[in-house]
């Protein structure tokens, strides 16, 4: 089976869930297919499937600001989360932000989570109060939310976990490439197919270059921080990926992101954290009276890809803890993200708008 | 056109919608989640996690699209609680009728009338017809499936923007044969049973934990409070039932019956079977929240009536009541248990029904 890059007569604004691939990134990575060694192995073709190895990860260092030694590779950014929970979670009490993706959530099931404010912003005095209440900490706080966009004060929460001698461990993967990220002395997690990279590749960046206790030991690859043969082609897409992903201009994209909530506005909608500083490329709109799930699959029949930021992996769309911990009621179960990809056109938010205007004034009753 | 399919995961409705994929509709399919299937559910009962997925896999196969809704909430509030409360009150309830009175024929529906379908379409065994004065509900061709009972409760408008293509099938060997064909990978699964929600396969204990004030023991009295034994729980027992009685028909030398639940005093009441069924009493009964199929007839119409599940039609009269209730004249006694179901019939078809009601004349 075959399948088509984009199935024709769809418009994909789904981009926090992947985004589309960078041609870049499948150059990349169909080369990493065509290298046959293990860059394990101590032989030619060993060595030259490394020299990409090692060239990817200095990049994806680089792009944090790192050092090469600061990066282990993943299968994702779940797994790179689930590490640094295992890691530096260890006899430490665990604080996580309320509106943290599942992948955080999921590792830290008995962390003390965090409130935020009705913008979707992390209470920071608060967050300074429990630590000073506290002995050593590990902070869980991501960077920009995957739901509403929201970019976090993750200077000022780094200060604070400073002061109390806390680990701060960032989950980057919906800001990685589309906002700079310069932050030291924490570590950060990011996925390779949201910067438009293949999926299968993820990387943590630790705050120095240091040992790691393991979640898989294996074969002792990444010096012994992550088992497991590298997934080469998937690597080298990231790497690639992400280094086109800085270099783009996203105002163009912003530009064309504020169309669609002008246009969702004049229907009676509510963009969420409107006023506070967000990704170029997120919207969550809120339409009063209107389950997200209908709102899903109307756009969904007239061709628009978009969703609703809690769907689980059963395709059921439930009220957003996101958009509950922000305060929402009725609202929670009545969003729907939508999320512009690095290649999207003009014409498709057009359509896009032409389209939710429709579905807004047919579903609102 | 376009249409909606109500898809369980089961055998039924994925031939619903392979069927009219074929006939070249665009279906879009529908699962409703009624409860979080992390809980243990049955697993040959409808609607557990791998229902789901197995409604899922039939159309990313057949190529259309599915989603999953969530009516937890609304199952909850709308099917379970209600059946909690009713047998609180001492009724015998049917949650099967007010799932598809609510969740499935007035939610779901509202949300395929929302997409712009034209139609819905559910693997119920039941004949839409499409009569002189609009859309009728006739008993299926395969009397061993027959639903019409549980579907009473469908709005005339309901009716006409539902489909049920399975009401024409000679026989459920003929669906599955059909689902072989169409490459159905599900065309062997189990049929689905009994009380969906119930996931140990005992409904009273689920009762007793939502509804703590029915559990425990009590008596067995007589119509004049004699006592004559115990029960272990109110919620066991079903008006016209004689099972879980103990020794009671020896004793007093006749079989007996329950004919009243009596939960504040937690105490079953039961009489002589041969006297109570046929106590002139016995032949009227009240209905509430009447729905109709045809126009009410005022003057009251006669019809065959069912009053459970698998049960023989009885002769009847029955009259509409003001208060959206009827009136329900029996040509011979009988004991109908309050909260069951009674539908109305002419010969195959169904003229309407409503739910019985402890009040007898």
């Amino acid at each position: 089976m075959t399948a088509p890059l984009i199935l024709p007569g769809t418009t994909y604004l789904d981009a926090n869930a992947t985004e589309p691939l960078r041609p870049c990134a499948r150059d990349a990575a169909v080369g990493g297919m065509l290298l046959s060694g293990n860059p394990s192995s101590v032989h030619a073709e060993g060595r030259e499937a490394r020299r990409f190895l090692e060239d990817a990860r200095s990049r994806v260092a680089a792009g944090f600001g790192r050092i090469s030694g600061t990066c282990v590779f993943t299968s994702g950014a779940t797994e790179a989360d689930a590490m640094a929970v295992h890691a530096f979670g260890q006899e430490r009490r665990i604080f996580v932000g309320s509106t943290e993706h599942d992948a955080i959530l999921k590792a830290a099931p008995e962390a003390e989570i965090l409130p935020v404010n009705r913008d979707g912003i992390l209470d920071v005095e608060h967050l300074r109060a429990r630590l000073q209440e506290t002995g050593p900490a590990l902070v869980c706080v991501m960077s920009a939310n995957n739901e509403t966009g929201v970019l976090s004060p993750l200077e000022d929460v780094l200060a604070v976990c400073r002061d109390s001698g806390a680990h701060l461990h960032v989950d980057a993967v919906q800001s990685a490439g589309r906002v700079p990220f310069t932050l030291g002395g924490c570590s950060v997690a990011v996925s390779g197919h949201k910067m438009g990279g293949p999926k299968g590749a993820g990387a943590l960046l630790l705050a120095e270059d240091e040992p790691l206790d393991a979640l898989m030991a294996g074969g002792g690859q990444e010096r012994g921080r992550r088992g497991g043969t590298q997934a080469l082609p998937a690597i080298l897409g990231m790497a690639a990926a992400f280094d086109a992903a800085r270099a783009q201009d996203w105002a163009p994209v912003q530009r064309l992101r504020n169309r669609v909530e002008a246009a969702a506005k004049s229907v009676g909608a509510r963009v969420a954290s409107e006023a506070v500083a967000r990704l170029p490329n997120t919207s969550c709109l809120i339409l009063h009276g209107v389950a997200a799930q209908i709102q899903l699959m109307a756009l969904d029949l007239a061709g628009f890809c978009v969703s609703a930021g809690s769907a689980c992996s059963s395709g059921k769309v439930s009220s957003s803890h996101v958009l509950r911990a922000m305060g929402e009621t009725d609202g929670a179960s009545q969003a729907i993200r939508v999320s512009l990809p690095w290649n999207v056109q003009e014409a498709q938010v057009e359509a896009f708008c032409e389209a939710y205007e429709a579905m807004a004034r047919r579903l609102r009753k | 056109m376009r249409i909606l399919v109500a898809m369980s995961g089961g055998v039924d409705s994925s031939v619903v919608a392979a069927l009219l994929k074929r006939q070249g509709h665009e279906v879009i399919g529908a699962t409703l989640q009624l409860y979080d299937h992390g809980q243990a559910a049955k697993p040959g009962a409808c609607c557990a996690g791998r229902d789901i997925m197995d409604a899922r896999a039939v159309a990313d196969r057949l190529g259309f699209p599915h989603y999953v809704i969530d009516a937890e909430s609304r199952f909850r509030d709308s099917v379970v609680e209600s059946f909690a409360d009713a047998y609180a009150r001492g009724e015998t309830p049917v949650p099967c009728v007010a799932c598809n009175q609510g969740v499935k024929f007035t939610d779901l529906l509202g949300m395929a009338r929302d997409l712009g379908c034209e139609a819905m379409a559910t693997g119920h065994y039941v004949r839409r017809v499409e009569g002189p004065e609009g859309a009728e509900m006739h008993r299926p061709v395969d009397a061993e499936r027959d639903q019409t009972w549980f579907l009473f409760a469908t709005t005339k408008d309901q009716l006409d923007y539902l489909r049920f293509p399975l009401g024409e099938m000679p026989d459920k060997a003929h669906v599955r044969a059909l689902a072989q064909e169409l490459g159905l990978e599900i065309a062997a699964k189990p049929d689905s049973q009994d009380i969906c929600f119930v996931p140990s396969g005992s409904y009273v204990e689920l009762v007793e934990k939502l509804r703590p004030e029915v559990r425990g023991e009590g008596e067995i009295v007589d119509e004049d409070g004699r006592v004559l034994g115990r029960h272990e729980g109110v919620a066991r027992y079903t008006v016209g039932q004689s099972k879980r009685l103990g020794d009671i028909h020896t004793a007093t030398g006749e079989r007996q019956m329950v004919t009243r639940i009596d939960v504040p005093k937690r105490r079953i009441v039961v009489g002589p079977r041969v006297q109570v069924s046929e106590a002139d009493s016995r032949r009227t009964v009240r209905l509430r929240d009447m729905n109709w199929l045809i126009d009410a007839p005022a003057e009251g119409v006669r019809c065959g009536v069912q009053i459970r599940a698998r049960e023989k039609l009885r002769e009847a009269v029955v009259k509409p009541l003001e208060n959206g209730g009827a009136l329900v004249e029996l040509t011979e006694a009988a004991m109908p248990a309050p909260g069951q179901a009674c539908v109305l019939y002419d010969g195959s078809r169904v003229l309407g029904g409503g739910f019985i009601t402890a009040g007898d004349a």
